[in-house]
Formats: structure tokens, sequence, C-alpha cells
């Protein structure tokens, strides 16, 4: 019985660990993950493949953004890099089975959206054996710099970063966050709040696909008050330069 | 970061087939102008809202419902807002399954068609504009409101279809080319007066030129993208307007395959194989491109003006980026110069019916207060929109608004009055397509054409051959073309046509007869036996 409890307990972890909130961990379930099936790309083979070329990749599942009319949209990642997979075609059904870890094989096309590398929509896949949950790469020290761009779309960590005014409100009194980039937006909505480190300052974002008003991330940013020292969890995504969709928000250790 | 790739792109017949399939179960009566004392009670309405994701129309939003609030005290409004008309369609749907509608919605005419298909759920305005206390301009009306002769006629006639008015225009814009012009004369052109499509495809052709190291000549940049258009289905639906091809009948018999469409799908793919053209939804936003030096011919609403050229108050690409340019402003292209041809598009206001008819009158004085000069003016000023009644367009304060272009980069943007001026100019050169249950879906079929064979022939596809009767077809079955036309097509608030009925009801049906008659048959052999016994 305990051995049952503790396996139900073990899958419940991998289902909840990635994604909103989640504290990311190296829980591979055997040592050769990124060890390609016959006819699939390395990670360095599809960051060589130039943009509007065919692409077969192996990755797994870290997030799940959206299911929309059998278009799922993932974030996926394999031990040496990440894959955006935008709109790949998806049934509900199989939308349920991508819980974070699943191993998938996608074929599509590489494609570029303002920045964003991603593998265009319409993009198939199929479901195989094996599991991975990335920890998050601490990439603090990489932002503003060129090297930045490698982890693109990557689970990765911001540690120590100070909440800085996102904007003001109808009185003109600052405000940590925002409701959409400038305000426009209600509870729901795209989250943004920027944040500073050694003097710079970088635009974040709770992504409402990816994070809804019910997660502990949207609740977290709504909580911010400017200058609290904050560590971050998110995706590396990308649009017209870095625009990290934020999964977790913590006080900084 | 003001936007981002809406995940709601493929509004798809399903919901037409949804909404149709509850055409056996009870909806709603008909509404009808209360004859008693009107609105003594408290209302609550909701109004579901569009903004460009411009805080400016949010507040505008906001002040209307106050000021509207204070006039009448007894109306409560609450906002919810959307940036996105896909997700607004979407959720009308879910709502109106649930009974759950907003009371006051804006929208598109083409996906009004598709909440008819529910019964009686969209209010018929007609009577309301008519109704001398409260319709358009009525006596008991607390605020200024238009008539119906202070409309502008083209854009309320936008709102009739299948013989009602199911909605009053909001805002007017049409699509606009924004134009590097340094970069034109740069490549040794002038513009015409009247932009053509082959000017476009001569200029985007010879703006691919590169050096030695890759770098594109025109811009010294590695990236380059001449022609890039936001909304492809516009993009279609206005060449085969300016040809005077086929699309659709009022009818919505879909005529949009056809042998023209190839032919331009053939122009456009020629154009994208080798970069010259692209699209929103492959490439990112045109005024990205525009803004960086990355483009020349930036096609997008009169609506975005506020995003284009070098001094944009809105942007989304970093400061380093933007390259100095002189930016003209210019209706979309034309087959025939002599014929400019361009689509009307813009926000339009439904209401939603309920129970309560009061309910359903509250929200019809709100949606007139939206008409007002306060609300029209300052909206329109937020954007490359235009006002829709001619009450506000001739206000002194609108005009010296448009007098005022270029003062600064703010409220009187240059880019953005040009724009607005535009559709002002060109208001009779402006047309819609047909509306029926489904266009909805032939409009996005229409841009996925388009967004297909770009994509196609950027991965190095043949394009030639069986493709486009290959596109066709899996385009037909995508958006479920080949149902449109039937039930589901149809318009009307009133029951839809229930059909043949089913075997099992006839027999029924006729037993029910037969047992009435031999009931009648009875009484009158009895009736007959009662004479003769007392005579």
């Amino acid at each position: 019985m305990k051995k049952i409890t503790s396996l139900l307990l073990a899958l419940a972890l991998v289902f909840t660990c990635a994604g909103c909130g989640s504290k990311g961990g190296d829980t591979a379930g055997n040592g050769d993950a990124d060890v390609k099936s016959e006819g699939v790309m390395t990670y360095e083979e599809y960051v060589a493949a130039p943009l509007e070329s065919e692409v077969v990749i192996e990755a797994y599942v870290q997030a799940k953004q959206s299911w929309w009319e059998n278009k799922a949209t993932v974030y996926t990642q394999d031990k040496d890099g990440a894959y955006f997979v935008y709109n790949m075609t998806c049934s509900e059904e199989d939308y349920a089975k991508l819980t974070p870890g699943t191993k998938i094989k996608v074929t599509g096309f590489k494609t570029e959206w303002s920045g964003e590398v991603e593998i265009a929509e319409g993009a198939t896949f199929e479901i195989e054996e094996g599991n991975y949950i990335a920890a998050a790469q601490d990439v603090t020290s990489l932002l503003g710099t060129d090297e930045l761009i490698k982890h693109q779309n990557k689970f990765v960590s911001f540690k120590g970063m100070t909440v800085e005014a996102a904007g003001q409100d109808e009185n003109g009194n600052d405000v940590a966050f925002l409701y959409s980039w400038d305000g426009s937006g209600q509870d729901g909505d795209d989250l943004y709040f920027n944040v500073s480190l050694d003097g710079n300052t970088y635009t974040f974002t709770v992504e409402s696909y990816l994070c809804d008003n019910t997660t502990d991330v949207y609740a977290a940013v709504k909580a911010l008050n400017i200058g609290d020292k904050i560590d971050m969890e998110g995706f590396l995504y990308w649009y017209e330069g870095v625009n990290p969709h934020i999964t977790s928000v913590t006080a900084a250790k | 970061m003001r936007r981002s790739r809406s995940l709601l792109t493929a509004m798809l017949f399903a919901g037409v087939l949804a909404l149709s399939g509850c055409h056996g179960r009870a909806g709603l009566n008909a509404f009808e102008i209360p004859q008693e004392a009107a609105l003594t009670g408290q209302y609550e309405i909701t109004f579901w809202a569009k903004n460009d994701t411009n805080k400016t129309q949010t507040k505008i939003y906001e002040k209307a419902i106050a000021d509207f609030e204070e006039l009448y005290p007894n109306i409560k409004v609450n906002l919810r807002l959307y940036t996105d008309y896909g997700k607004i369609y979407n959720d009308v749907i879910t709502n109106i399954a649930t009974s759950t509608t907003p009371n006051v919605c804006i929208t598109y005419p083409d996906h009004i068609a598709t909440y008819l298909t529910g019964v009686n759920q969209v209010v018929p305005l007609e009577g309301l504009f008519a109704d001398e206390r409260y319709g358009l301009g009525g006596s008991e009306i607390k605020f200024d409101s238009p008539s119906v002769e202070e409309m502008i006629p083209q854009f309320l006639e936008e709102c009739e279809f299948g013989g009602h008015y199911y909605a009053l225009p909001y805002m007017r814009s049409t699509e606009a080319c924004y134009i590097n012009k340094t970069y034109v004369e740069k490549l040794g052109y002038a513009l015409p007066d009247v932009l053509t499509w082959d000017f476009i495809w001569e200029v985007s052709e010879a703006a691919m030129e590169k050096d030695e190291e890759g770098n594109f000549l025109v811009n010294g940049q590695q990236v380059m993208i001449p022609f890039i258009y936001k909304s492809t289905d516009n993009m279609m639906i206005q060449m085969l307007k300016q040809k005077e091809a086929g699309y659709s009948t009022k009818e919505g018999e879909i005529l949009l395959f056809n042998d023209e469409t190839k032919a331009l799908l053939q122009t456009i793919a020629e154009h994208a194989k080798n970069g010259a053209f692209s699209t929103f939804k492959i490439s990112s936003y045109p005024a990205n491109f525009l803004n960086a030096g990355q483009c020349i011919f930036a096609i997008d609403s009169t609506a975005g003006a506020t995003w284009m050229g070098t001094n944009a108050p809105l942007c989304d690409i970093s400061q380093d980026k933007i390259v100095k340019f002189e930016t003209e402003v210019m209706p979309i292209p034309q087959f025939d110069t002599s014929n400019p041809q361009m689509i009307s598009q813009g926000p339009s206001v439904c209401i939603f019916n309920k129970e309560n008819p009061q309910e359903v009158l509250a929200s019809w004085l709100f949606t007139q207060y939206l008409m007002t000069n306060e609300v029209q003016i300052a909206y329109a000023q937020t954007e490359g929109y235009v006002p829709v009644t001619n009450k506000a367009q001739e206000t002194d304060e609108y005009q010296e608004y448009l007098s005022r272009s270029g003062e600064d980069n703010k409220q009187y943007y240059e880019v953005k009055i040009k724009a607005t001026k535009l559709l002002l100019d060109n208001v009779d050169h402006t047309f819609v397509t047909p509306v029926f249950a489904g266009s909805a879906s032939l409009r996005d079929a229409a841009g996925q054409l388009i967004e297909n064979t770009v994509k196609s022939v950027r991965r190095g596809q043949d394009v030639g051959g069986g493709y486009m009767e290959k596109l066709y077809s899996d385009t037909v079955s995508l958006y479920r073309l080949d149902q449109i036309g039937g039930r589901g097509s149809q318009m009307s608030s009133e029951k839809a046509d229930l059909g043949k009925l089913p075997v099992t009801s006839i027999i029924l049906l006729v037993c029910l007869a037969g047992a009435w008659g031999l009931i009648a048959l009875y009484v009158l052999f009895k009736v007959v036996k009662n004479k003769r016994n007392h005579p």
C-alpha cells in the first residue's frame, strides 16, 4: 500500500511541478533522454537549420500554453535546448495527454516571428516513451548580453531582481504592474511588470494563456510592490527582444 | 510589448453549426418596445467592448459609462474589455448557449450573422431607431442623441442585413498603405497619385537587391521585407472587388474559389518566393518592420496609424532600432486607378435580447450614448478612426482636431490624422462584403489562401500544377464552406424553418387526426340518432 501511495505521490509531483508556480527539476527518468531517434535532429542541428526548412525534433513538454480548435502551443525542451511549438495540430484528447515531462516527436517547419524562433503553425507530433522536466537555468547574469538569446524558450530563472514602476494609475501614482502592456486591460489579461538589475530595467510578462488569473504567479505579481526583491522562473520567450513569460515569483532568497 | 498573436485566429463554422443545432428549442420572445412607463426599476447591463490595446480607449469607455450612469442612476453598466474581435465572437457563441450573453457588444456584422442563427438573440433596431420617446434623437432621451439622419448613411447601411438593422456603427476605418517614401525615392521611384499593385510589386522587387555581404542596398541591413500586409483576408477581398471578380453573393453563395483568385495567388507567390512580400501572421506586425527601416509598404488599418512611422507615439521596437524616414499615407493599391475600391471596417454595436424588455431598453439607451459627440470625437482621435455621425464630424472641435495635423506626435500625430482624412475623403469608394451566416468563415478562408500560398513558396514548395486545386479543397474543408448556404446561412431573428418532419412525428400526427376524426364521426352519429328519436 505504501508503495502505491509513494508512486501516486511521485506521479502527482511530476504532473504538478512544471508550469505556473512550479519549481523545475531534473526528473528525467533515464540517462539517455537526448539520444535521438532515427531521422531526428539534435538541438545543435535544429539551431543550424535554416528558417523555413523542415525540422524533426524530439523534446519534452515543459508547459502548455493554449489549445484551441485542434491547435496546441507548447514549450518543450531537451537537455541541450528548448523549442517553442506554436499551434501544432493536436486534438483535445491528445492535448490532455501532454502533461509536463511528456516526450514528443514534432515534425514541422522552423520559422521566426518577431525574433521568436519556433516550430510553425501546423506541425504534427507523436507521443513517445520518456519523461524529463528541465531544471530552471539561472540566466540572471546573461541579461543584456548577446549570450541570452542562445537560451531562447528555455525554462530559466532570474534571481535577486528589483521591482520597478511599470506605469502610473489614474491618479498618477506609480504602480508595480499593468494589465496589458499599457494598462489598457483588466483582470484576466496579461500582466506586465518591470524588474531591474545593475541599473538596467527589463519588462517581464505573465502570459494569461500560459498562467491565467487563477494561478499563484498571477496573484503574486498583483501583490508586488515597487522595490521588492524577487526571484522568478519562467520561459525565455522573445518578442522584439527578450520577453520572459514568468511562471513563478517569490521573495528573493 | 503591445500585442501578441491572437490564439483565436480560426473562427470556424462550428459556431454556426452549434447555434443552428438549437433551432428546435424555445428561444427568447421577440423584443417589443415597452409601452408602459419605462425604466422605473434598477437595471444592470454588461458591455463587452473592444479596444486596440490602447489605454486612452479604455479610459474613454470608462468615462462614457460614468457619464451615462450619472444621467441614468438606475442603470449600472459593467465593462468587460477585449483586445480581439475573435475572442468576443467565441465568447458570445459560448454565452448564447448558456443564455448569458452581454447586453451590449462591440462586434462585426459578419459575427452578428452567426449570432442570428440563435432564436431572437439579437435585437432588430429599426423599431428602436424610430421610437418617438426613446429612439435616435427621441424626446425622452436625457442626452444629445443623434437622429437617424445624423448617422453617416453608408456606415448605417453596413449594419442592415436580412431585412433588419442589427447594429449601430461605432467607429469606422479602412486600410491604408504606410510608405517609407525616403526609400521609394532612394530606389529611383516617385510615388504616383494613385498607388497601383504593379507599382508596389515593382518597387518591392527593386528593393531586394543586395551587396556582396548580403546586406540590402536600400537599407544596408540584413533584413528587408519591402511589402507586408497585416490582414490578408482584406487583401484578397479588396483585390477581388477591384477586379470585379467573385467573392460571394448576398444570399451566401460562395464565389471565392475562382480563376481570378488563382491568378492573384500566383502573382503573390511570385513576389513572396524571394521575400519581397510577407504577412503579419508569417513575419510580424508591419509597423515593426516599417519603423526599423525593414519594410517600404506596410498595409494595415487606419486604426493602426499611431504605430506607424519614425515618430509614432506607440512602438514595440527599441529606440535604437528605429530608422528616420518620411512616412506617406496612401489608400491601398488599385488595379483600376479610375475606380478606387477599399474596404470599410470598424467596430459596430449590437444589443442582445433579454427576457425583460426594460433591460433591453436600458441597453439601447447606453448604445445611443456611444453615438454622442463626446464619445465619438474622443474615441475617433485615439486612432485613425472616423466618427459615424455627421453631427460629430461637423463640430468645430472635430474640424479643429483635423486642422492641427502634425502639431505634435501625440494627439495631432500627422500619420494618424492623414489616415483619418484618407477615409473621410474616400467614403464613397468604400465597400463591405455580404453578410450571412458563415460569412466570417469565408473571410478567414480568403486570407488563408494567401497565408498558405506564401508559406508554401517560402518553404520551397511548388505552387504550380495541382497546388491551387488542393489548396481550394483543403480550405473549403477546413472552414466547412461546403456547409454554408443551407439552414445555417439563414439570417433572421425569427424561428428557423425546422425542415421536414420526422416519419415518427408524421405517423403520430396522422393517428391523432384519425382519432379526432373518429370522435367527430361518433358525435355526429349520436346527434343524428337523437334527432331521429326526438322529432
